[in-house]
């Protein structure tokens, strides 16, 4: 495997930001326009500022493209804070349908829950120990960026100019966008994206349990305003993601600690939404599924009940669906949220990212072994098909679910739960499931 | 570490002349040059393909010969003549794993375009080099300089093979390696390689190549043989007009790479191939594992 060596980066980032949401996005960079000038200068401006690699976007996606350009950084997460779990209920809240996933004797761990805060800490304090190849521009803002030409013309510069709000102007051979749902990159670079709002905000705080436990199970919800899930981050903390109206995010904000507090407790535990017919429904089918296939029922479990919360964690921020349509141009391309937009209720949204980060990392490395030119369109072609192969199918899934829960109309209550408890009773079909969202 | 190129033998240094004695028809001609070789769409898109297969080979080999030379460039401390190298397509791809490159073409306003294409990067300047002149002008000052030598797509494009060999000998060191990738003489290649590609599919401009012109592996390699080389791996090679896209085959009916050694004794060109280990039956190299 090709190891970068000299891989000039340079990475713009503003301090990390929130708990259990995905990170916001990271600073822009901003350049006076580069006029092309005497040969002299162009030279010695190009001698000293032209990088491989430029990334734009230093939340955690961003990041962990600068470390896995420079190589390694779990082990730092590790020693911070970071939960495994070993199983994970979802459930209704229109009925008593629920569906359980985990590896058999919940012996293995399933997957781990990571603070974003924890995984961007680890990330940076990586990054220092690449310093060699990699220079991070902390507070830096991007005022332009001056794209090259599809084919070199003389006297025109063949690279992305990126020009910062302190008057320096980049050169790259590869700017890569990680700069968020609303990225700059994006938008500059003309790529049109495919999106829409949700009318919802996400409340996201850290839960005091009100008992120490095991804590190894994540919990979630799907009440019919949007789902709520709890997710374990030590023997006595977890973390909270509410996804809810706009009016009721604020609402939700704005209330005193024990207020909120109870009307967590309440989401989780009480069953006001049940209807009768789709109580009668999903009580017949469960008995006919447990005649069918004997083992395939799952108890259900109450999550912990929570006392308080972090102080200073709850805040919230807009949800949305985006996706851009070209992940890519001639020395431009795109990963993360700037790549796609996703609603948190699956906990697929930093992921996609990370998978980019390893797609792209490859697809990188075998061009360089190759002596290619780091912008050129056609491995930038690979990671795009690749990666949009997968995040397509993933993206229409967590938008179809948020769909398909956000009403209690009878109909669409009575499909779900006969739905979630089918699909609870094929082992087969949640190992899929399983495995595809750890890829 | 000798001297850079540019020390060493009389260059054009583009910048002054670009920037002074040239008028603006000649500028306009090098742009119209430079949008030709270097349009990845455009008629030279073949040529931009193959490096795919071209640059693997070239480094594989070069590190099999040499071992790994330094992590992140595994052709460092190389030196290689690309002969022909037109607008310098090759050329870069080396000179960014490492290499110090010098590549040469008869036609001037390639070596332009090349040098004009490579000089916005300081990483290929320092380590690309290009002059306009003929192999057996260069073969009289570059004695034994090179770790290796290319020479792709170009022996079908030669007058006399037997003096191009003897030239890439003279310039080799010792032990150095010569790739050569060219294209096969047979029927196929000639519906393939003529009819097809010049003429029907355009995938090369028309009256590029000659078929008279062609050699076979078998005879290249006796050729070579003859004039000092052994010659270590054969491979074919195809191209995909649908695709755009070259990949490595068995059979060397239409397009084919090799690598060829220097021998470090004197040539003795009766012995040589009856002798050489290398063969089950003459003209047969070994299959590149």
């Amino acid at each position: 495997m090709f190891t970068f060596t000299k891989v000039k980066l340079a990475v713009f980032g503003i301090g990390r930001q929130c708990v259990a949401g995905r990170a916001l996005n990271g600073a822009r960079a901003a350049c006076r326009g580069f006029a092309s000038s005497s040969p002299d200068d162009e030279s010695s401006t190009c001698e000293n500022e032209l990088y491989d690699i430029v990334i734009s976007g230093g939340g955690m996606v961003g990041t962990a493209m600068a470390c896995s350009l420079g190589l390694g950084a779990w082990d730092h997460v590790v020693n911070m804070r970071c939960k495994p779990y070993n199983k994970m209920q979802v459930w209704d809240a229109c009925s008593d349908a629920l569906i359980t996933f985990d590896k058999e004797n919940l012996q293995d761990e399933m997957a781990y829950i990571v603070e974003n805060d924890v995984i961007l800490a680890s990330l940076t304090k990586q990054l220092q120990t690449l310093s060699d190849h990699v220079e991070v521009q902390y507070r830096t803002k991007v005022v332009k960026y001056t794209w090259p030409r599809p084919y070199h013309v003389a006297e025109s510069i063949p690279w992305v100019q990126v020009t910062l709000a302190n008057g320096k102007t980049l050169h790259t051979k590869l700017l890569i966008g990680a700069d968020g749902p609303n990225s700059m990159v994006r938008r500059e670079s003309g790529i049109p994206t495919v999106q829409w709002n949700y009318d919802q905000s996400a409340v996201v705080a850290v839960l005091h349990l009100s008992e120490p436990t095991e804590n190894n199970v994540a919990w979630q919800r799907f009440l019919p305003t949007g789902p709520i899930a709890m997710l374990p981050l030590s023997d006595t903390e977890s973390s909270l993601v509410w996804s809810t109206s706009q009016q009721h995010a604020e609402e939700l904000l704005l209330l005193d600690e024990e207020s909120f507090v109870d009307a967590i407790n309440s989401a989780f535990w009480s069953n006001e939404n049940h209807s009768e017919l789709v109580e009668t429904a999903g009580s017949l089918f469960r008995t006919a599924l447990s005649v069918l296939m004997p083992d395939s029922g799952s108890a259900r479990q109450l999550p912990p009940s929570v006392s308080g919360i972090g102080p200073k964690s709850r805040v919230m921020f807009p949800l949305g669906m985006g996706h851009a349509t070209e992940y890519i141009r001639h020395r431009v391309a795109l990963i993360g949220d700037a790549a796609h937009r996703v609603h948190p209720l699956a906990g697929q949204g930093a992921n996609l990212g990370f998978g980019d980060v390893a797609c792209l990392t490859q697809v990188l490395s075998q061009a360089a072994f190759n002596g290619k030119d780091l912008g050129a369109m056609q491995h930038l072609l690979e990671y795009e098909t690749e990666r949009q192969r997968h995040n397509l199918p993933m993206m229409a899934a967590i938008d179809l679910m948020k769909r398909l829960y956000s009403t209690n109309a009878a109909p669409m209550v009575l499909l779900r739960t006969l739905g979630l408890q089918a699909t609870n009773a094929l082992p087969p079909l949640k190992e899929q499931i399983m495995a595809y969202a750890s890829k | 570490m000798t001297a850079p190129f540019h020390n060493r033998l009389p260059r054009l240094n583009l910048r002054t002349v670009s920037q002074t004695t040239l008028d603006p028809a000649e500028v306009r001609k090098f742009q119209a040059m430079a949008s030709k070789w270097w349009d990845l769409q455009g008629e030279f898109a073949a040529l931009h393909s193959m490096n795919d297969l071209r640059v693997p080979f070239i480094r594989d080999n070069l590190l099999n010969v040499h071992g790994v030379q330094q992590l992140g460039k595994p052709l460092a401390e190389l030196r290689i003549l690309d002969v022909g190298c037109g607008g310098g397509l090759l050329s870069e791809p080396l000179g960014r794993l490492g290499a110090d490159v010098l590549g040469i073409d008869p036609v001037e306003d390639s070596v332009r375009t090349a040098e004009m294409h490579s000089s916005y990067d300081p990483n290929l300047r320092e380590r690309v080099c290009y002059q306009a002149c003929t192999l057996e002008e260069l073969a009289e000052e570059e004695a034994e300089g090179f770790h290796a030598v290319i020479a792709s797509e170009v022996v079908e494009h030669l007058a006399d093979l037997d003096a191009f060999a003897s030239c890439c000998r003279q310039v080799l060191k010792p032990g150095g390696s010569l790739f050569i990738t060219t294209i096969n003489k047979t029927n196929l290649s000639y519906t393939l390689g003529i009819v097809a590609a010049e003429q029907l599919l355009r995938i090369v401009p028309s009256g590029t190549h000659d078929w008279e012109k062609f050699i076979s592996p078998e005879d290249l390699e006796r050729l070579l043989e003859s004039s000092g080389f052994y010659v270590e791996a054969i491979r074919g090679m195809m191209y995909n007009p649908l695709t755009g896209v070259w990949s490595w085959q068995k059979s060397t009916a239409i397009n084919y790479a090799l690598h060829a050694i220097k021998r470090k004794e004197e040539p003795q060109p009766e012995q040589t191939w009856a002798e050489s280990e290398n063969l089950d039956k003459p003209g047969q190299a070994p299959s590149y594992s």
